[in-house]
């Protein structure tokens, strides 16, 4: 009997699932994220009880180059989660969307991309101006 | 002959899991199983793994290989990139190695009635079925309770009270049968909490099926059944 040739350190793998298994982490994902940002909005939108001047210097905080990347990031998961969404509901109701699922998949990776990357760039423009 | 580079994930009860690496040479046409069985009774009888039939029928070889549930005696070696890694199944408790506990997965199959239910007097003869009402659900009786599906679904491995898309299938099965007459009473067990609705159609189970059964579709057949309240 001979030894194992090496033992390498355990290290936990990953499930190679397919589309379908990346949707599902990405719509949670993205679920959680867009509430946290509900929540973040509602404290930004109640600083207009300690005046003018306490919202406005949040509002300037949003638009800065620090912030803006994260609302171009937080448009990108509300448009993939709204579209996402809808495939899943195709695939519950439509008896033929489970047979149709991967190309469904395109379609939302598709629209998804038509949609944010002219946003990104009308919203990213002017912190480059 | 054909070089197989394999990575083992081994697991010995109280102690830490590694990765055994193991270099052993099959047939052109070999299959991981006949991989494993080199290691086996050539190199390292201390390996455990599960195997029966050794052609894709009994269900006693799924595993992980290369990051995916399949069948060990139905994937051949040389179609697979190397080292193939191999892992036991998730979600189920690991006895040793590649060895997992399947009790709880027969606990959920059990739990749908995965039997003939019907209280009419016993005919003296077959009971007769158009083609149509057996295509109904022929995709669902090849299943071979191998876990691949169950144990590749995410909800599963966060929640074993699942009763998982092995057990659905099986569901599946009789519930459309025209000589049953539990398809209610199985619709009612799997519209609990545990049940059909806890799949989020992630797909890894129609992917995983060594028996290409349509997985996924026949448990969205089923939520829409308990949903309409038609079988
Ligand atoms: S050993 Fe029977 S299915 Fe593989």
């Amino acid at each position: 009997m001979e030894p194992p040739i090496d033992s390498p350190p355990y290290r936990r793998t990953f499930y190679k699932g397919g589309s379908g298994m990346w949707s599902w982490i990405l719509h949670r994902g993205s679920g959680l994220a867009v509430l946290g940002f509900l929540f973040l909005h509602v404290l930004d939108t109640s600083l207009v009880m300690f005046g003018p001047n306490a919202y406005n210097t949040m509002a300037k905080f949003y638009e800065s180059a620090l912030f803006r990347p994260l609302e171009v990031l937080l448009m990108f998961l509300v448009i993939f989660h709204a579209f996402n969404g809808l495939r899943v509901i195709i695939v519950d109701l439509w008896t033929r969307g489970s047979r149709y699922q991967a190309q469904l998949s395109r379609l939302v990776w598709a629209i998804t991309l038509v949609l944010f990357l002219p946003s990104a760039w009308i919203m990213l423009r002017p912190i480059f101006e | 002959m054909l070089p197989v580079s394999l990575k083992v994930q081994r697991r010995i009860p109280g102690e830490k899991p590694y990765w055994a690496a193991y270099a052993v040479e099959v047939e052109e046409n070999g299959r991981v199983l006949d991989a494993l069985h080199q290691v086996k009774w050539h190199q390292d009888g201390t390996l455990s793994f599960r195997r029966s039939c050794a052609h894709g029928v009994c269900g006693s070889d799924a595993m992980m290989i290369n990051g995916v549930n399949r069948l060990a005696c139905a994937v051949l070696c040389r179609d697979l990139e190397q080292p193939i890694t191999v892992e036991p199944l998730r979600g189920l408790n690991v006895e040793k190695d590649l060895i997992v506990d399947m009790e709880p997965f027969f606990e959920a199959y059990k739990a749908v009635k995965p039997w003939l239910v019907n209280d009419d007097p016993p005919p003296t003869r077959e009971r007769l079925q158009t083609p149509e009402q057996r295509r109904r659900y022929d995709d669902t009786t090849k299943c071979i309770l191998c876990a691949a599906c169950t144990t590749s679904c995410p909800i599963f491995w966060g929640d074993d009270r699942y009763v998982g898309p092995a057990a659905i299938v099986n569901a599946h099965r009789f519930i459309y049968d025209s000589r049953d007459q539990g398809g209610e009473e199985r619709l009612e067990i799997l519209s609990s909490e545990d049940g059909a609705f806890r799949c989020r159609t992630t797909f890894n189970c129609s992917d995983a099926c060594p028996r290409g059964i349509k997985v996924t579709e026949a448990i969205q057949e089923v939520k829409r059944s308990i949903l309409r309240k038609k079988i």
